[in-house]
């Protein structure tokens, strides 16, 4: 069976980056994939989404309406706007950021309150980090994608791939050390959380 | 080797290995990284071209000497390059000459959704639909082989879910191919009395290509199922296989003008009831149906947006996949915006204060100007027509005794894409209008290639800069009526905009500064920021209205996020209070 991923976040938050470093591994895991990132207008601060499929044999790289296995937010509005292609049961994973649109900066539109609580509520399982505060912590807000990756690869119960070299080869060799440990505070905030649950 | 590859990088792949020589066309998404890729092979001299058309020109004399050569455009690209397409397709070739055309269905960043699969008829050209990196790569070698063998230029119809999706693709050894040494012909000099011959020869060829069709092997059938048969080309056989699997049999058109009537004709006869599923226009379902086949298609299935499997299951399988739980709100929309730092916005700003304004603009980042609180624009047409369609509104407003002042919005690539003819003309007929180039050193939109006033292309770095006040003054606009603004300086533009709006006659305003997302001026400005004195700000949000995304208001107070700033200022220019500060991260 073949599974599906859809990545959203906003123009500059490096979801395309990530979706390529997912793919890689994937790849390497003998696994058939293909990636969509249709990037329009997005670097001008648009809504970014990029879909994975991988499994035996892909055929179409679209993701509709309660197709996706997993939906990984790297914002919330981002989130709330694509639950709809969340197939039932699926993992959610949500980056508990705010960023302003301009129609909401203006005041022309509202930003939603608590949107974190109502995810919550609706998904009791969803995984909501704020991923840029640990980016924060570790040096540069800018990792925060590489968490997200952290917690996707833990999701899905993918941590035997070498991640790191792939990682490695993605990005700056004078960052490798700090989106590793990106990397590992994603796996482990979900590890934490599993232990506190049982 | 199987790398993960886009349809983008697969054809620029593909154009390598099978010998290319020569590559050109104008950036454009969603084909922009074609050229941008086949330029990483140094066998292969891949150069921008000013325009479409241009770019069309010099691949078919290209193809003329003897050399393989390809031409990348998006989907509207192609409506500048219709005059040399025709006419290269009645002349045919001498090296394999193949267009590479994005469409873009669904729109994700093109004024229109055309199907330009109907442009390839329209053409008589053969018509190649690649549904996946694999096809795009080795469907790039067979173009060139068919362009040779039936001497006609070759359309690959690429989509923008094929140009941006990532699958895998076997890659292998570059076959170089010689270019013979040239001898003078006149098979290439139309002319009326050649072109009634090349008009029979092409009808002639058609009949040889439909052949041809029934026996390629890029047509093949997939026998599943009997009950449905779908005849699919390009991604439209992706979405097809994922929504009936091994329920249908397929028969997959690669090459799909001319279609292979025979091989339909026998498909049909197998199958129970025939699908014809394809994106946008009904290309193959027209020839489906003239041949006397029954069949299912554009009455069931949207000829709007891309097709995606939930439409296909929804639309002939009768199925509807339930979303799983949503928040019941509206969520606030994300349109693009002028980015923080941008060059366009001081321009922009002092415009949107002028209330007898009337702006014509054009494609490009200042496309942007038209989003609010700035709403500078009220009309967008397609290149070139931020100075030509102002033209047109001036004319008009004269007419009918309307008093405004007519500006015209238009980039640098766009400038020397198609702009110039459009100043000229204004020059040429007494207009009176303010035209603003908005010169950010770089084709910006599409990811930063070079133009012909930056002085780099994708092969060479060190080409001339072309200089853009030298053509203004060139064709006749006097000195006086020119400024040229630095874009960082709010007062300047304001005075520009005053002195045009003072002067009946072709005004213009170049206003300069690299594009803030440029990697120079990232490195150069990255600690250079705006800060707020909370003491000082008396919260009249004027700041705010200059759409900066980087001036947010956040528990009551505005603020500049300093992540996004680069310090251009234009924020403490217009703060009436001095209550914003240049600082040093």
């Amino acid at each position: 069976m073949n599974k599906s991923i859809l990545m959203v976040g906003v123009g500059g938050q490096g979801t395309i980056l990530t979706s390529k470093i997912m793919s890689e591994g994937l790849l390497r895991q003998g696994y058939d994939v293909k990636m969509c990132e249709i990037h329009g207008m997005a670097q001008r601060g648009g809504s970014v989404t990029t879909q994975i499929k991988f499994g035996d044999k892909v055929n179409s790289t679209v993701i509709g309406t309660g197709e996706a296995d997993v939906l990984v937010a790297f914002e919330k509005v981002e989130a709330a706007r694509y639950l709809h292609c969340l197939k039932q049961g699926g993992a959610l994973i949500v980056n508990d950021l705010e960023i302003y649109s301009l129609p909401v900066l203006s005041g022309a539109a509202k930003y939603p309150a608590n949107l974190e609580e109502k995810l919550a509520e609706k998904f009791p399982q969803a995984k909501i980090m704020n991923a840029n505060e640990t980016a924060k912590e570790l040096g540069n807000e800018k990792v925060q994608n590489i968490v997200m990756l952290g917690l996707l690869v833990k999701t899905l119960e993918l941590e035997e791939i070498d991640w790191e070299s792939i990682i490695k080869e993605y990005v700056p060799q004078k960052f490798h050390d700090m989106n590793i440990q990106a990397f590992q505070a994603g796996i482990k905030y979900i590890k934490e959380e599993n232990h506190a649950n049982l | 080797m199987k790398q993960l590859l886009t349809g983008n990088e697969a054809i620029a792949r593909g154009a390598y290995e099978s010998g290319c020589h020569f590559a050109t066309g104008y950036p454009g998404t969603p084909s922009t990284e074609i050229l941008e890729n086949l330029a990483k092979y140094k066998e292969v001299h891949s150069q921008w071209a000013t325009n479409e058309k241009v770019a069309a020109e010099i691949a078919a004399g290209s193809s003329a000497v003897g050399a393989r050569t390809i031409i990348t455009m998006k989907v509207v690209g192609l409506n500048v390059a219709m005059d040399p397409l025709m006419t290269a397709s009645y002349l045919g070739v001498r090296g394999g000459l193949v267009f590479i055309v994005a469409d873009d269905p669904g729109c994700s960043s093109s004024q229109t959704e055309q199907d330009n699969r109907m442009i390839a008829k329209f053409a008589k050209i053969p018509l190649l639909e690649p549904s996946d990196s694999q096809e795009c790569k080795d469907f790039m070698a067979f173009a060139f082989e068919i362009s040779e063998k039936f001497d006609v230029p070759v359309m690959i119809r690429m989509t923008t879910r094929v140009c941006h999706s990532k699958s895998l693709v076997e890659v292998g050894e570059r076959k170089e191919v010689v270019i013979s040494p040239y001898e003078k012909t006149q098979k290439y000099c139309s002319s009326p009395g050649l072109a009634r011959k090349n008009h029979a020869r092409l009808e002639k060829m058609l009949v040889e290509l439909e052949e041809y069709s029934n026996h390629t092997p890029i047509n093949h059938i997939e026998w599943n199922k009997k009950d449905i048969g779908i005849i699919t080309s390009g991604v439209s056989y992706q979405t097809s296989k994922e929504a009936f699997g091994d329920n249908a049999s397929y028969l997959k058109l690669g090459l799909s003008h001319c279609v292979p009537k025979k091989m339909i004709k026998d498909f049909a006869a197998e199958v129970g009831q025939v699908y014809v599923i394809e994106e946008n226009e009904p290309l193959i379902e027209n020839e489906v149906r003239l041949m006397g086949i029954d069949c299912t298609g554009k009455d069931k299935l949207p000829n709007l947006y891309e097709l995606t499997p939930e439409i296909l299951r929804k639309s002939l399988l009768g199925i509807e996949t339930e979303a799983t739980n949503t928040i019941d709100e509206e969520m606030p929309p994300r349109p693009a915006v002028l980015c923080a730092g941008c060059p366009h916005r001081s321009m922009f700003y002092a415009v949107s204060k002028k209330k007898n304004a009337v702006a014509a603009n054009d494609i490009g980042c200042y496309t942007l100007g038209m989003v609010p609180p700035l709403s500078v624009t009220d009309t967008i047409f397609c290149m070139g027509a931020g100075i030509s369609a102002g033209l047109g509104m001036d004319r008009a407003l004269r007419i009918s005794g309307q008093k405004k002042k007519v500006y015209g919005f238009i980039g640098d690539s766009t400038f020397f894409h198609s702009g110039i003819t459009a100043l000229i003309d204004a020059v040429w007929n007494n207009h009176n209008i303010a035209i603003c180039i908005m010169d950010n050193r770089s084709t910006a939109m599409t990811g930063h290639q070079g133009n012909p006033g930056t002085g780099y292309n994708l092969s060479d770095s060190d080409g001339p800069m072309i200089n853009i006040e030298n053509i203004v003054k060139a064709v006749g606009v006097p000195e006086e009526k020119i400024r040229v603004v630095d874009s960082y300086d709010l007062k300047a533009a304001i005075q520009a905009v005053n002195d045009a709006e003072a002067y009946e006659g072709v005004f213009v305003i170049i206003n300069k500064g690299p594009c803030a997302l440029l990697k120079d001026v990232q490195k150069e400005r990255a600690d250079m920021k705006c800060r707020i004195d909370q003491d000082k700000c008396t919260m009249c949000k004027s700041c705010m209205r200059i759409g900066c995304p980087a001036v947010v208001i956040k528990d009551g107070k505005v603020s500049i996020d300093e992540s996004s700033c680069n310090g251009c200022t234009l924020c403490m220019q217009v703060c009436p209070f001095n209550a914003i500060e240049e600082v040093k991260r």
